[in-house]
This record gives structure tokens, sequence and C-alpha cells, in this order.
């Protein structure tokens, strides 16, 4: 498992969608760095014919009936957002001349 | 009436219905304990002391209606009883922020299933406690509100990520408490502030209208200061809601009905008991003091009866990299959703683009703890990663699952250290974020396989508390209380069980 530099917390931060300052970025590459040393232990084991456990309570395809019911009251829901318009959220533009 | 707060909740209880008190007096008698001793531990975000005195009136309407009615009997049982709720439990007009700036202004629209659950059980929710931001953290020194402190040392943490929930049960604020616990966030400080904890496991609790950090992980559970009142609170809580699909729809047993009353009884569980020892969960850093602590605690369970038998559980050790793998990697998808569109903190920058918006309210709304296990989680799911991290990490996970069970073919539980350490001094885990994640090294492989873990006080070392934990198989949260329910009875009388909070 290679380590990470610089270009590659960056890229991470990225991803993640987080604004990091210069002083985090550098703090965040030690740390990082660390804590996944701390991951090459699991090469020790053979997990070759191992299944993976995503839940432990094996229940698989629940299921209940379409029934409509009332949902949250929009209002409560709608006063809660940072720039609204009547019924709207008003969110920033996607298309245009994003990067990304 | 005075000391009505160091009452344990199902005397409190049994007062309100002998009409020794209302529970009006019994919510003033909790308001003003925590105004006296809140400014120093910081345990709550909020107090509601309007809803909570409304509800307090609406219990004594209850206890009246039914007295007259010569129903007393029929009444929930925990009908009046002021409860304190983790800031991550939606309670519909209220703010919840998961300990979190990214969360300001939120006031949430609905309530949580264990919030309409409560509600129904008549209980009076006094209020929102501190946490560790997004329950990422073992001290509640991450919590971007300031940290809240150990009730027996105010220079200590009361540990985390339920710190608050669990100082507040410690000092007298409130007799129970939810929590949540997906390394041992309600287990490790309970240990340190000296009270019961209970994990139950994954899936005897909805997760609806919980604030998510890792879903195959967190549960929600009882804080409390004995085990016949962690057990009333696990009763009124659980069971299938179909609004979590990952809630079981196993019945839901009455704990605290199977709990015996005389301690003679309820230790005579133990006869004949097996509870195996894992060695790999003594580990060599171990205070000494806690060491001894446990295994006293050990050496009377097996005078009492119990055959102790040594486990194995050979991955134990691999537990800390598949947690750190895992939970981050679950959180770095939950928590997606903060991007100030919908709520919270909103960063709009002049002139930019809606992903820098998004990395704006992310980078200045996430504190440090959350902000790393972020970037941890997205780069173990990141292409390229994901089979090296992820997916191995979810097959290392099968084998410590497996581990359990082999162990549970030989033994009824297990028992052992919850935290190898006594509470530590604010700051003293802060420079190094591998030496906070040890703090849950005996904690986390019991999330790890989904299994429910309690956590009882097994006295002092250097004055500060220890907790002994069981472990338990699926499902089996009520041997856990009797196990406990039975330490408690064959220790009522040590010394230690007198010493109380400096606070």
């Amino acid at each position: 498992m290679s380590s990470l530099s610089r270009r590659d917390v960056e890229h991470v931060a990225h991803l993640a969608r987080l604004a990091l300052s210069e002083e985090e970025l550098a703090r965040l590459e030690s740390q990082l760095n660390h804590i996944v040393d701390q991951y090459a232990v699991l090469a020790q084991l053979d997990t070759e014919q191992i299944p993976p456990t995503a839940q432990t309570i094996e229940v698989e395809n629940i299921l209940r009936e379409d029934d409509p019911r009332p949902g949250l009251r929009v209002e409560d829901v709608l006063r809660l957002a940072p720039a609204r318009e009547g019924d709207h959220i008003v969110v920033p533009p996607i298309l245009g001349e994003t990067a990304d | 009436m005075t000391d009505l707060h160091s009452l344990p909740a199902h005397r409190m209880a049994a007062g309100l219905r002998a009409g020794e008190f209302s529970a009006g007096e019994l919510v003033e008698a909790h308001l003003q304990r925590t105004e006296m001793t809140d400014g120093r531990l910081h345990a709550w975000l909020e107090v509601y002391e309007d809803d909570a005195r409304a509800a307090a009136a609406d219990a004594d309407r209850r206890l009246a209606d039914a007295r007259q009615a010569g129903d007393l009997a029929d009444v929930p049982p925990l009908l009046g009883i002021p409860v304190g709720l983790k800031d991550l439990v939606l309670v519909a007009g209220h703010a919840a922020t998961a300990g979190s700036r990214i969360l300001e202004g939120y006031v949430s629209p609905y309530d949580a299933h264990i919030t309409e659950r409560l509600r129904a059980a008549g209980t009076v929710i006094v209020g929102r406690t501190n946490m560790d931001e997004f329950a990422m953290g073992s001290s509640t020194e991450h919590s971007a509100w300031g940290p809240t402190r150990n009730p027996w040392d105010l220079e200590r943490v009361p540990g985390g990520s339920s710190g608050g929930s669990s100082a507040a049960v410690a000092a007298g604020h409130v007799p129970l408490a939810l929590g949540t616990d997906t390394g041992g966030s309600i287990r490790q400080p309970a240990a340190l502030c000296g009270i019961v904890g209970l994990k139950p496991t994954y899936g005897r609790v909805s997760r609806y209208g919980i604030i998510a950090f890792a879903s195959s992980l967190d549960q929600i559970g009882p804080l409390a200061r004995d085990v016949r009142d962690a057990a009333l609170l696990l009763g009124a809580i659980a069971g299938r809601d179909e609004r979590d699909s990952t809630s079981a729809a196993i019945d839901v047993p009455d704990y605290a009905a199977r709990l015996p009353e005389a301690d003679d009884e309820a230790a005579a569980v133990l006869r004949g008991v097996r509870l195996g020892l894992p060695r790999q969960y003594f580990v060599a850093g171990m205070e000494p003091g806690v060491e001894r602590r446990v295994r006293e605690a050990v050496a009377a369970l097996a005078d009492a009866g119990a055959e102790i038998v040594d486990i194995d559980l050979p991955h134990t050790d691999y537990g800390l990299a598949t947690y750190y793998i895992i939970a981050p990697a679950e959180a770095s998808a939950n928590l997606a959703r903060y991007d100030g569109v919908r709520y919270g903190r909103s960063m709009r920058l002049p002139g930019a683009d809606y992903i820098a918006d998004y990395k704006e309210t992310r980078g200045t709304g996430f504190g440090a703890e959350v902000k790393r296990r972020i970037m941890l989680g997205t780069y173990a799911l990141s292409a390229g990663y994901y089979d090296a991290f992820y997916l191995k990490a979810q097959k290392v996970r099968t084998m410590i699952k497996a581990d359990f069970d082999a162990a549970f073919e030989r033994v009824d539980a297990l028992v052992a250290p919850t935290s190898s350490t006594v509470a530590f001094p604010l700051g003293a885990r802060m420079d190094d974020p591998v030496a906070m994640y040890l703090s849950d090294a005996c904690t986390l492989p019991v999330n790890i396989a989904g299994l429910p873990g309690l956590s009882v006080p097994c006295g002092l070392s250097e004055g500060l508390p220890v907790g002994l934990q069981l472990i338990g198989r699926p499902w089996d949260e009520g041997r856990l209380f009797q196990l406990g329910r039975a330490y408690e009875a064959i220790t009522a009388g040590a010394d230690w069980r007198s010493a109380q909070p400096a606070i």
C-alpha cells in the first residue's frame, strides 16, 4: 500500500469537497500517512476465500406496500433552506462554465 | 427533596406512583441540579426548561387519571422520568447539530423513532447533550461547542462520543440518557464516568431520525446509574420500525421484568454460567489499576459460581485498522449530504461555482477530526484503493465476527475491560489521532461484529471509575442485563459503590 503524496491529499480533498488551508493540507498529509500505515497489518491476513461482511444483521430485500402517506410538512423543510423563493429552494447554477 | 436526583429511575418511578412527590417536583429537582453544576461540566448544549415542565405536568395528569381509574399498574414504567438525548437524536421543532457547526440553524422537522417512543412512554425530555462532532471521538473534545468535563475530575475527559449524556447521568442531571455507539461511544464514556451503558445488538433499536455516522455500525443505547434503569430504557425504545430497514423484526423481551429484586436471587444467575475471558483484551498498555479492578471483578464472578474460560479472539488486533477503514468510508458517504443546499451552514462565494461553495461550506463547517475521517474514507473508497482497503476490511470484518461466533460455542458471554485506562486529562490525546483511536481498542470489535455490549462500573483506580465490559450473543441483551445485575448484587456492599463524583 503506497503512501499519500501531497498531490494525493489534494485530490482526495477535491473528491470530498473540502477546502483545506495550506496548514491543514500539510498536517493531514502527515496524519493520514500515519493512519494509513496502520492499515498495512491487514495485508498479513489471507482473505482470498473470505466473503466480505457489509452488515451483521443479515436481512435482505426488506419491502413494504407502496401506500402513499404524508411526508414532512413542506414549510418545516423550506424554512431551513439558506435561500428560498416561494416553494423552491434556490441553489447555485450547476450548468454552464463550471469546471469539474 | 433535595436528593431526588440521586435515586435510580426505577425508585423515582415508584415514588411517583406512591404519590411521594410529583413529576413536576421531580423535574424541578433535576433542572436545579443541572443549573447548579452544568456551568462547570458543560454536559448540555440546550436544556428545554419549558418543554420539560410541560411534559412533567402531562405526566402528573396521567398519573392522577390512572390513580382515579385504579390502573396505576398499567402506567408506562418511565412516565415522568427525566431523560437526556445526545445532540444527534432528532426532536421535532428543536435544533440538532451533532456537535457540529455545519448544522448551525438546523431545526428538525420530525421526531426520531426513539423520540416518538420516549414521548409515548411519558418521559420528560430535558434537552440535548454534548458530543464529539458527528460522533467521531472518544473524549467529547471534538465537539464544536467545547468539551464536556468528567464529573469525577473536571480536568479530565468524560470519554466520548456520548460524553455529555454520560456526564449528565453521572452528575445527577438526569437519571437516564440516550447515546450512540459506533466504536464504543456509549460503553467507553460509561466506564470513564462510572455508570452503566449498553450498546444493543445492531438492529435492536431503529436509527430513523438519528444523525448518521457509520450506518453498519451505529446503534442507539441507554446510559443509566444502574442495570435495571438501563433495561427499562432499552425496553422503551427497542423494536422494529419499518422506517429503518435494518431494525430487526425480533420481539423485545421485558428486560427489566427478568431482573430479580432480591440480591441473592439476582446473583444465582451466575451459578454455572460460562464466562469467557478474551486474552487479547488485556492489552500491553493497560493501566495496572484498571487491570486489577477488572481481574477482581472476574474473581468475584467466579466466587459466585461462574465458570471462567480462557478465550482466544485471534483477529482482535486487526480491529483497529478494520474499523478505521469501514467507519470513515461509511461516514464519507453519510456526510456527503452536508453541502449547504437544503439546510445548515451554507457558504456561497461571490463569483465562484457550486463546487467551490461546497468546499467552503464543508471546509469551514466541519472540524479537524471529521475532515480527517472524511478524507480517510474517501481515500479508502477511491478508484485503485477500494479493493486493498475497503473490500479487504470487509473481509477481515467477517473473520473478526467468526472469532466471536466460535467463542460463543463455548461460553455464554465474554467479560473484559471496557477501556484499558481511566479518564485521561483534557488535551492528553489531541495531538496524536491514533492515540485517541486506541481508546476504543476493547470496544470497537463488538461493533464490527454487531454484538451487544454492556459496561458496568467495577471499582475505582486512582479515584477514577473503571468499567467492566460484558459482551453477548446477538439479541442476548437480556442475559447481559442479568449478568450485570448479578454483578451489582455480589458487590452491593463494596466501598467503592458509595464513592460519588466530586462535582
